[in-house]
């Protein structure tokens, strides 16, 4: 199991993932977070909202949150997939 | 309608360029989100699993085909398209960006609407019968009753931090459309000799901890109910817990003093508020009635209705229900068309409601509890021509109060409290017993689907309820039978053990298929058959 940096976009509320060098609109560019010191500074600097860190597990595919609701987050809503957000 | 004064537009101007001001603050990270999250929640704007979303209050469900268009542009300018009508009879928009809620919220006020006291601990929106003011069978208009408990609960300056959030419903019908005894305070206007007043129920709600109202008043003359429900409010502030969140709703307070002692404390409140004259001056109360005059009726409109088109003969059996005029009737459009979103209408759609609204219905367009909308006064003779119109766009689906009529809270594809997905049940469920045969021949079968125990989908006043849970992070779903929201209140409960998405949807097959088989007949519904029978035939055919 790792931990994935998530959190909304102060600007527009979009789900964020920690890519290793910034922050990406896209599950799969997610990297696994070591400890809590990047989930601290993140919280300091106030622009993302709500952000957590996350279980997931890597697949070949890609990461997959443990949960179902981090996988909607990373998705989208299941019953509009004309609104998804499509790999990068 | 109610429309704004001088007053009401300049309070919702000034909020606007409040909280302009307070996004700046919060972009120019002047203030932290610890601060900003309270203002932005008074103002509406939450922030849910994809982005943030804005609720619209939509006064006690009334809006005017201006406004629906206003709606519809917004729904295209600032979110992808569409929006949701709630069992609050507010809108949600699901994708607004904080940068430009101010300029939405302008927008909003330039057509008399706003998002204020649609979230927070507050008195929220006040719902009312979607039928009001138009049905045969109400002693008169609710609305000026709820307009005016808008004006008085809208900033209160003591109402404003409750222990928890405060909704109140107005009706005046022995038909209960708007589920007044599952509310904070649920009025139901009456007349006791010669005099019109109120019926009080305190203590109802849904949620964690579901509770049936009381009344506590038989009777309050109307001049007197603002007052009334003042002391109750106050009561509810001095003593409502704030120290445990589960236990702040008035319910609680209601429970655990016992209703005799919460209605005596009440009732000593309101001895010493009745002589301070609080309540609204006769002319200002003839003064909102008199905005919601009765529309210009066509005098010379007929009872004439030609049912010979088979699918315009069954719209009107299901969706069309009796007017006070003659001549006129009531139709509700479905938002649940088989496969659809319930509650869910384009911006596309939402412009041709209310195209249709001025053009049949005297300009104006209800939200209901249920999720759809209804235009309240339409001539019979216009009816075939409205049914049409709606038909040539898939919102002409004749299943109201049918089982695939079903409420469903956004659940997990949209809301951060869920712990499961509410609408692909709904959808599995409206597809499963999408025959229109199948659905008449089961006749009246209310479901209910929230996603998480808040129960926004209204899971315990269900015929059928669904309550999705989280089980170690996957979804599950309990199935529960016999509430109900109307005049004969009940609350639903729990089955058995729960199931899985695919499961949940052959476990209400299968209560169905019970049903049919051990009712006495097809006017028996489900809801009198399960209180006739009881949970046990239900358990066996589930669970086996």
């Amino acid at each position: 199991m790792i931990k994935l940096l998530t959190g909304n976009d102060l600007l527009t509320g979009d789900v964020l993932w920690w890519s290793g060098a910034g922050w990406s609109l896209h599950l799969g560019d997610a990297v696994a977070v070591d400890g809590d010191g990047l989930l601290a500074k993140v919280i300091a600097e106030e622009r993302i909202n709500d952000p957590a860190l996350i279980d997931a597990e890597m697949t070949p595919e890609g990461p997959r949150p443990r949960t179902m609701r981090e996988r909607i987050r990373g998705r989208g809503p299941t019953v509009r997939l004309d609104l998804n957000r499509m790999p990068a | 309608m109610y429309r704004y004064d001088e007053y009401d537009q300049a309070i919702v101007d000034a909020r606007v360029a409040e909280f302009r001001d307070q996004v700046a603050r919060r972009l120019a990270n002047e203030i932290t989100e610890d601060q900003f999250k309270p203002l932005r929640l008074m103002n509406g704007l939450y922030l849910q699993l994809h982005a943030y979303m804005l609720r619209v209050a939509v006064p006690y469900g009334t809006l005017s085909g201006t406004q629906m268009h206003a709606l519809a542009h917004i729904a295209r300018k600032y979110d992808r398209g569409y929006g949701h009508f709630t069992t609050r009879q507010n809108i949600q928009y699901n994708w607004i960006k904080l940068a430009e809620a101010p300029d939405l919220l302008a927008e909003l006020a330039a057509v008399e609407m706003h998002a204020i006291q649609t979230s927070g601990n507050c008195i929220r929106n006040i719902s009312s019968d979607q039928f009001a003011g138009a049905a045969a069978d109400e002693l008169a208009d609710p609305r000026p009753y709820a307009e005016l408990l808008r004006q008085w609960s809208s900033f209160h300056p003591e109402f404003s931090f409750l222990p928890r959030k405060f909704k109140i419903a107005v009706t005046a019908s022995d038909t209960d459309r708007a589920a007044i005894q599952l509310h904070d305070i649920g009025l139901q206007l009456i007349d006791r000799d010669g005099v019109r007043g109120f019926k009080v129920w305190v203590g109802g709600g849904m949620g964690r901890t579901p509770m049936i109202g009381h009344v506590v008043r038989e009777f309050i003359p109307a001049s007197q109910y603002l007052s009334f429900c003042e002391a109750i409010l106050r009561v509810y502030n001095r003593y409502g817990r704030r120290d445990n969140i589960y236990k702040a709703r008035i319910k609680i307070l209601v429970h655990e003093l016992g209703a005799e002692e919460f209605t005596r404390q009440v009732e000593a409140e309101w001895a010493l508020l009745e002589p301070l004259a609080l309540d609204a001056p006769a002319a200002e109360y003839a003064r909102i009635v008199a905005q919601f005059a009765e529309p210009a009726y066509d005098p010379a409109a007929s009872d004439r209705l030609d049912l010979a088109d088979p699918g315009f003969a069954l719209w009107v059996k299901q969706n069309v229900h009796p007017h006070k005029r003659p001549g006129y009737a009531i139709a509700t459009i479905s938002l649940k068309p088989v496969g659809g979103i319930p509650g869910d209408a384009s911006a596309d759609q939402m412009d041709l409601i209310a195209d249709l609204a001025a053009r049949y219905a005297h300009d104006e367009i209800r939200v209901t509890h249920s999720q759809n909308l209804v235009l309240a006064h339409v001539r019979k003779a216009d009816l075939h021509a409205l049914w049409t119109a709606l038909d040539a766009v898939g919102l002409a689906t004749a299943n109201l109060d049918l089982v695939t009529d079903i409420i469903a809270c956004p659940g997990l594809d949209y809301c951060a409290l869920a712990n499961a997905r509410s609408i692909p049940v709904a959808q599995q469920i409206a597809a499963r017993f999408a025959d229109l045969d199948r659905q008449h021949d089961i006749g009246e079968l209310k479901i209910k689907i929230s996603g998480c125990i808040n129960a926004c989908g209204h899971h315990h006043a269900g015929h059928i309820g669904i309550l999705g849970v989280d089980k170690k992070g996957e979804e599950a779903y309990q199935l529960l039978l016999g509430g109900s929201g109307a005049e004969d209140t009940s609350l639903a409960k729990i089955l058995g053990p729960g199931f899985t998405e695919a499961g949940i949807v052959d476990a209400v097959e299968k209560v169905i298929d019970r049903y049919r088989s051990v009712r006495t007949g097809p006017s028996e519904r489900f809801l009198d058959t399960y209180r006739r029978v009881g949970a046990d035939p239900f358990k066996e055919a589930v669970y086996g």
